[in-house]
């Protein structure tokens, strides 16, 4: 074989390697939605996003997910209250307060905290969140609050490295400017440099939600599982996700098809909030 | 020292913005490494004490809930899974930088995809592993079934790790090849790769500890089986999901803590080598 | 007979036109020296000699170029090509490894993995480019521990290690110091009685000190060629003069 065969050859193996990402996307798409069509098509659209009541196992079954629609927003909502404010405060804080040795110590250890598995987490919201939860706002513990807080500390690794890095971007003149003007660093970093990183921190943000919304095992250890609309903070609720892992194990046929309609949906939200991180990065890179 | 908190005073009383913002920003910091240190220790004090030498007994039993047999399982995972999706990421990557017209249409498609890949979650994957190897391929709760899923998992992150260190060897080792004579290929495989082998690394070590913590994607695709899988077609289960059925269970809370001990020390371990590797990176 | 005969050469990069209708000869073991400001294309006409232009996108290239009377351009193995003409850079570019790999590098990519004969391309081309008693007791240590004189001269001994019938350096000295350009420039005219040389170079005084013919670049064409004696003392083009008396660039 000559050389330029050769070239020639490998340069479509290369090229065939680089399709298994398409192919792995489209894959997962077709065989997903494919599997929830048939409880879409039984239960009807509306009836299977807006219906209120999972009843699989009854005599007459009810395949409704808004209750775990409203579980998985509620729950990160909680988490974006809890886990936003500190995550962006401790990015500030390591971006611009923090002296260089002290950094090196604590940007490990914000890694880390990303680094630590969800059943970890899972298993310190049961032995720790869920009593605090029970003991200091009533309930069994197991509750959308429980599992709101233990969502906002996951996802704070992952809110600080995104807004440490967009807040690292601006141009040191920005500071400068406002600092030469008499601001104290406090109001320079907080009025002038913070707002010019904000698609950067928004960006970090809703990765944040995404992983919030996607996040299953943790969830599943500490909400309850009900399925069930309330808005009362201490008591437990279902997600999206945490609907997949209950009750795969013993589904079939219809049941079975509605939860992978349940997966579907869950996709299509990741989707949506995926994009909308696409676009803040790329507004974020024409910033610059 | 007193001078200093004394102008310090002075300034915070003229701007009580700026007193509440410092506030603030210590508050979240303690409250960030404040949650992991608290989580690491309380973990490791409560468990450190139940690690028994009968939870590292090559045999599981409802006894001894023996964790060894899932340790053994997650080594394999993470072995397998590296074999199967390294040489799709490497390559993607490879013909992403080195032999695709910049811009063009096909990068921005597999672009877009690998991004998309690497938003989808676990239980996602997890479902369509389901679906697709246990259900559709007929492969049951496997091993196999498990190590294809994660291979998918964690090929969008070796993927990108891979093409970011290929884009920062510089262009003038390609031009020096070139200028020798040497194709293509030999520049990528004698030239370029070697240099990009840190931060190939560094996405591998990344890639591991994915695989290590990983439980909704592998639930129902390696099942929970709690012994050493015999065959590529058998049931299994990795560490992350035997500390899932103890913590579930709720029968052996003091070996779940020490199960969850060797866990962490895995995580902290694969983090510390990913942190060297990075500051090797720097250096050069 | 001619190293190289270049007949009504065009090259574009995308919409603009780069070289435009150059001819020239250049004859075989001599220093020729391409001066001109930024930008006149001289690079870029150097690298059409050994086609390190087609790696560039959206370059097009007409006319001909013949090396010992054949057609570069038409059916020529390219890595062939750049084995016989080899190429030194303006910035040191050795691989991340040892000395001793760099310079076998060339030689193992035609073929070449005896042992024994590539110690003896190693110190051979060492040798040559007079840099062998600065590294023979470092082969195997990494190359990017070099000073960036020696680096470059380890570049030199590299394209040397394949064998070339002609080197082309593109600003060979422009990323180094006094001592280290007097070394490599000392290396070029004791080079040319084996190879020959075909230089760029931003530096007039060193085409006059290094080389016997010399070609001046403007805008993409080639005004003036004659032997740099010539050329430097009586520049027949008005805007060749202009140059070297340093009116502008």
């Amino acid at each position: 074989m000559n050389n330029q065969t050769k070239e020639k050859l490998a340069r479509n193996i290369f090229f065939a390697f680089a399709l298994s990402s398409i192919l792995a996307v489209v894959l997962i798409s077709v065989f997903i939605f494919a599997g929830g069509m048939p409880a879409l098509k039984e239960i009807g659209v509306a009836e299977f996003v807006f219906g209120t009541k999972w009843k699989p196992t009854a005599a007459t079954p009810y395949y409704g997910v808004a209750s775990m629609i409203v579980g998985s927003l509620l729950i990160t909502v909680g988490a974006v209250i809890i886990g936003v404010p500190v995550g962006i405060f401790s990015a500030v804080f390591l971006s611009s307060f923090c002296p260089g040795r002290l950094h090196r110590v604590i940007n490990p250890a914000v890694n880390l905290l990303a680094g630590i598995p969800s059943v970890i987490y899972g298993f310190f919201g049961i032995i720790i969140i869920v009593p605090f939860v029970r003991n200091v706002f009533g309930g069994n513990g197991n509750s959308i609050l429980a599992a709101s807080i233990l969502l906002g500390i996951m996802i704070l690794p992952t809110i600080v490295s995104v807004s440490q890095s967009a807040i690292r971007a601006v141009p040191a003149a920005y500071y400068e400017g406002a600092v030469a003007l008499g601001a104290t660093k406090e109001q320079a970093v907080f009025k002038v440099v913070l707002p010019a990183a904000k698609s950067g921190v928004l960006a970090g943000v809703i990765l944040g939600i995404g992983r919030s919304i996607g996040e299953t095992m943790a969830v599943q250890m500490v909400a309850g599982n009900q399925p069930r609309i309330t808005f009362d903070m201490t008591k437990g609720i279902r997600t999206m996700t945490t609907n997949i892992v209950l009750e795969m194990a013993e589904a079939a046929d219809l049941h079975r098809s509605a939860l992978i309609a349940t997966g579907a949906l869950l996709f299509l939200f990741i989707l949506i909030i995926n994009s909308m991180f696409f676009v803040l990065k790329r507004r974020m890179n024409s910033e610059r | 020292m007193n001078a200093k908190i004394k102008q310090a005073m002075a300034t915070y009383k003229r701007s009580p913005f700026s007193f509440i913002m410092r506030l603030m920003l210590i508050l979240s910091i303690t409250f960030t490494v404040g949650m992991l240190a608290f989580i690491l220790i309380y973990i490791l004090a409560k468990g450190i004490p139940y690690l028994s030498p009968g939870l590292f007994s090559f045999n599981y039993t409802s006894e001894n809930v023996s964790m060894m047999p899932s340790i053994i399982t997650t080594l394999m995972m993470v072995g397998l899974s590296l074999i199967i999706s390294l040489p799709f990421g490497i390559f993607t990557a490879v013909y992403l930088v080195e032999y695709a017209v910049k811009g063009s249409k096909v990068v921005e498609i597999i672009r877009l995809t690998t991004e998309t890949l690497s938003g989808i979650p676990s239980i996602v994957y997890g479902l369509f592993g389901n679906i697709f190897f246990v259900t559709a391929l007929g492969w049951k709760y496997s091993f196999l079934a498990g190590v294809m899923t994660i291979s998918i998992m964690i090929l969008p992150l070796i993927m990108r790790t891979t093409e970011e260190a290929l884009i920062a060897v510089p262009d003038d080792w390609r031009q020096a090849s070139f200028g020798l004579g040497a194709g293509n290929l030999r520049t990528v495989f004698k030239v370029v790769l070697p240099s990009a082998v840190p931060g190939i690394l560094s996405g591998v070590i990344l890639a591991i500890g994915r695989t290590v913590g990983e439980t909704a994607a592998l639930i129902y695709t390696l099942g929970t089986m709690a012994k050493i899988p015999n065959s590529l077609f058998s049931s299994g289960r990795t560490l992350a999901l035997h500390m899932w059925v103890l913590s579930g269970e709720g029968l052996h809370i003091n070996q779940a803590y020490a199960t969850a001990v060797v866990l962490i020390v895995m995580v902290v371990g694969i983090n510390a080598l990913s942190g060297l590797v990075a500051n090797k990176l720097q250096k050069r | 007979m001619n190293k190289f005969e270049i007949n009504n050469l065009d090259l574009h990069y995308g919409d603009f036109h780069a070289l435009k209708n150059i001819n020239m000869q250049i004859k075989p073991n001599t220093v020729t020296a391409f001066i001109g400001p930024s930008g006149c294309g001289k690079s870029t006409f150097l690298r059409t000699l050994n086609r390190m232009n087609d790696l560039v996108e959206g370059c097009r290239i007409t006319g001909e170029i013949l090396m010992d009377g054949k057609n570069i351009y038409q059916n020529t193995d390219v890595n062939l090509l750049r084995k016989e003409v080899g190429m030194v850079f303006q910035k040191p570019n050795p691989f991340p490894m040892s000395v001793y790999n760099n310079i076998a590098y060339g030689p193992r990519t035609h073929g070449i993995t005896k042992k024994a004969q590539l110690d003896e391309i190693v110190e051979k081309s060492l040798r040559d480019a007079a840099i062998w008693d600065e590294v023979k007791d470092r082969l195997h240590k990494s190359a990017l521990g070099l000073s960036g004189g020696q680096q470059q001269r380890l570049c030199i001994a590299r394209a040397l290690a394949v064998k070339p019938q002609v080197l082309l350096m593109d600003e060979p000295t422009s990323a180094l110091d006094p001592i280290s350009t007097a070394k490599v420039e000392d290396l070029v005219m004791e080079l040319k009685k084996d190879y020959t040389i075909v230089m760029v170079t931003h530096n007039m005084q060193q085409a006059m000190r290094a080389s016997d013919e010399t070609a001046f670049f403007l805008l993409g064409e080639m005004v003036e060629k004659a032997s740099t004696e010539q050329l430097f003392s009586s520049p027949q083009d008005k805007r060749c003069e202009d140059y070297i008396t340093g009116r502008f660039g």
